[in-house]
């Protein structure tokens, strides 16, 4: 009998689990979650079984298939334990010794720790890592750490408490009041205090009401989302039930994106598990209060993730967003008081029950609150999943965590907040991280993608990039967004095409501010963003397209030239050989031309050349 | 598309027209895009209008009216991997296989499309090619990428 229905069954099915898994002292937590997947993680995953059971160490060796660790690039990834070992690309070649090396207790292979790109040193533990010691891992703990498809596993590391303390200990109003103490501000962009929400749902009034966890991450170059509902689904769930009894929801719905297959297999199997076990469905735990909760797929809209649209797209239409108020907590899904947030604010919500609200109130500034997970990526040397105390200064995640940018180039700036966002330059490096501040910056916290740029990215470009996308995305409703973008565009891509005009700064400027101010959702209010930030820090970049017709990061391809520096040129040919359209010539050992009459500029010869010979004018 | 697999899939969800997306979505998965029949086959049966299911159909990006082919390209236009030279890559497929985004080759081989973001940032630039993701696939590695499909019809990657 699986249902529990008191405390002291929890505790029986912990104990038993935990008891279980004891025999088994050396864990090897090897990740399978997208990142790593994509890189044969599976393979690699197998060929340990088949290691482990040709020498017959089934009962002390534990394979432990978890979510995210956050270090995707190096994937596959693995931690022996209990040494703490972090191997990084890994192959199902490795695995005897991996094994053999395991069970002995003692020694590393030393090919498959991982090198500091700079030092040269290479570093043992997973610990001790930088992308991982600089970091405050508190949502992001349990990923990477447990088998995210194993229920008792996240109840063995404290799951599901809070959901018990709840019920047996706290009235929805307490739940409530101990949510808007601690500070919690929703992930998912808007940064809406979340106990305050709760508190308007509640109160409104409503036969029914709903909960909805948004997990459709449309932001481009985040992938938060997707590594929390992998890695530790049941986390959101816990925090969905607890937010249900608060609000007195009798049904929610998880929005997960259909491109993100293995979030929703795994967040399926947790509502099934959680069923089986009692923690939803009829009567949760004896107390009389039911929940029953269902994945909905999105189909690939990006407005999708604003939340009006997401509610109309859960009802089965087109998501079209209306406008607020009234607002879903008190008119939302069919009609319905309904509370919508970021999933990972639901995973928030257990640590804040089980520890309380000093503890969470803690950490973080004046008015934001603990800790923040973003996706560092773009041109740093460590990419990845970071999560940090809210108030971290950008150059201590991007130097510190990221170990600075990548082929000793220089730093331009960093990008946040995906397509609604803003980039921040060099100049506010020592900003520190929170809500507060990034808006002051032209910026947004968004979801927490953090992009980092380097000399090579080119501002009028990443602009028309972003205009771009949500040009594609606007669903069209309302006047300025449909046509605001298109306008916007066509000036952006006029000036990367070295078409630019003297008035198109200004003529940006006065669409972007009427957007801002007109629009009907989220996504149009904030679409002129990119193109504010980049001209408010990088006006200069604009100025060298528009009236030297220069790009000098090398992206605009009516804008630069290819060249090849013959002191710096080898004679390899590789970059004759490569270029598809013969337009490189030369004998071997001696220094090669570029005829740019032929060159296309598709870059291959600048990405494959090894020694940076290839230069851009 | 059979009509008893179509009655199937109305049952899973009990004809509810909230679930008309992912009634499409399944649809979709067997049939790699949206016949005009099967639409208009559940359109009857739900009692939907068939401009709702085509307004859907085409708002959402991941639903295709066009059968595509056999291996679907999907090369990722998220912010790190424009960055990393994602467009330079659809450029290569596009010279490579002489089709446009949103096209078929002439044998039903490979259909090539762009995703908003795969939220697999940290390998940009992410080339996916039916189910398999493929890290780091700057130009420089397209021709070898598309010659693993070409040759047996799997990757060899």
């Amino acid at each position: 009998m699986k249902k529990i229905r008191t405390h002291s069954d929890f505790e029986r099915i912990k104990q038993e689990y935990l008891k279980k898994s004891s025999g088994r002292t050396i864990v090897l937590r090897t990740c399978l979650s997208t990142g790593c997947r994509s890189q044969k993680s599976v393979a690699v995953s197998e060929a340990l079984w088949s290691s482990i059971e040709k020498k017959g160490l089934q009962d002390k060796i534990e394979i432990k298939q978890t979510g995210c660790h956050g270090f995707c690039e190096m994937g596959p990834i693995m931690v022996v334990e209990p040494q703490n070992i972090f191997y990084k690309k890994v192959t199902p070649d490795d695995t005897d010794e991996i094994i053999e090396m395991a069970a002995n207790g003692g020694g590393v292979i030393d090919r498959l720790l991982w090198k500091d790109p700079v030092t040269k040193e290479t570093v043992k533990c997973e610990r001790e890592l930088p992308l991982y010691k600089n970091q405050k891992k508190n949502v992001t703990y349990k990923s990477g750490r447990i088998d995210p498809k194993d229920i008792r596993d996240y109840i063995a590391a404290g799951g599901y408490e809070a959901l018990i303390k709840v019920i047996s200990t706290m009235t929805p109003d307490e739940v409530i009041d101990e949510i808007i103490a601690s500070g919690l501000r929703g992930r998912g962009g808007g940064g809406f205090p979340t106990g305050v929400k709760w508190k308007i749902c509640s109160e409104s009034p409503g036969d029914i009401k709903y909960i909805i966890a948004n997990g459709d991450e449309g932001d481009p170059g985040a992938f938060m989302d997707r590594s929390l509902m992998e890695g530790d689904p049941h986390s959101i769930i816990e925090g969905m039930i607890i937010g249900a009894y608060a609000i007195g929801a009798v049904q929610g719905f998880i929005y997960v994106r259909d491109e993100y297959p293995i979030a929703i297999d795994h967040l399926s199997g947790a509502i099934t598990d959680a069923e089986e076990y009692g923690f939803l469905g009829n009567n949760i735990l004896d107390s009389g209060f039911s929940l029953s909760l269902k994945i909905k797929r999105g189909a690939g809209a990006f407005v999708c993730g604003e939340e009006t649209a997401l509610i109309i797209s859960i009802e089965g239409r087109s998501g079209m967003p209306r406008s607020r108020p009234p607002y879903p907590a008190v008119e939302g899904l069919w009609g319905k008081p309904t509370v919508i947030n970021n999933v990972e604010t639901f995973g928030n919500v257990p640590l804040i029950i089980s520890r309380g609200r000093e503890w969470y109130a803690d950490t973080g500034t004046k008015n934001s609150k603990g800790t923040k997970v973003f996706s560092l990526v773009g041109k740093v040397r460590n990419t990845g999943l970071v999560e940090v105390e809210m108030g971290t200064t950008l150059r201590e995640i991007v130097f510190d965590i990221g170990g600075g940018i990548r082929r000793d180039r220089s730093f331009k700036a960093v990008q946040t907040g995906g397509p609604s966002g803003g980039c921040i330059p060099m100049s506010r490096i020592d900003m520190p991280v929170d809500y507060d501040s990034l808006r002051e910056a032209g910026a947004i916290m968004g979801s927490g993608g953090i992009i980092v740029m380097d000399e090579t990215s080119c501002m009028v470009d990443v602009a028309r990039y972003f205009v771009g996308f949500l040009m594609g995305e606007s669903c069209g409703k309302c006047v300025p967004c449909r046509e605001g973008l298109q306008q916007m565009y066509r000036i952006l891509e006029n000036i990367s095409e070295g078409n630019g005009e003297e008035g198109d700064i200004d003529a940006l400027l006065e669409v972007g501010q009427f957007m801002k101010t007109t629009s009907l959702c989220g996504l149009g209010g904030t679409a002129s963003n990119p193109v504010l930030s980049t001209l408010r820090h990088f006006k200069s970049e604009y100025e060298s397209h528009i009236f030297e017709k220069k790009c000098t990061a090398g992206v605009c391809k009516n804008l630069f030239d290819y060249y090849i520096d013959d002191k710096l040129c080898t004679g390899c040919s590789l970059c004759r050989i490569k270029c598809p359209e013969k337009a490189i010539e030369g004998k071997k050992k001696e220094p090669h031309v570029l005829d740019k009459a032929k060159c296309i500029k598709c870059s291959i010869c600048f990405n494959s050349c090894k020694y940076g010979a290839i230069l851009i004018t | 598309m059979d009509a008893q697999v179509l009655d199937r899939i109305l049952d899973k969800y009990a004809y509810r027209h909230s679930d008309i997306i992912e009634i499409m979505q399944d649809v979709q998965r067997i049939e790699n895009y949206l016949p005009m029949e099967s639409l208009s086959y559940i359109s009857e049966r739900l009692e939907l209008n068939l401009a709702r299911i085509y307004d859907i159909a085409t708002f959402y990006k991941a639903f295709s009216l066009k059968p595509r082919g056999k291996h679907v390209i999907k090369v990722c236009c998220g912010t790190a991997c424009h960055l990393s030279g994602a467009s330079q890559s659809l450029d290569q497929i596009t010279r490579q296989l002489g089709i446009e985004e949103g096209e078929t080759t002439e044998d039903r081989m490979f259909s090539l499309e762009t995703v908003n973001c795969l939220g697999a940032c940290a390998l940009a630039p992410v080339v996916v090619i039916g189910a398999e993701y493929h890290d780091s696939a700057d130009a420089n590695k397209i021709d070898k990428l598309l010659s693993g499909y070409k040759v047996n019809g799997e990757s060899t990657d």
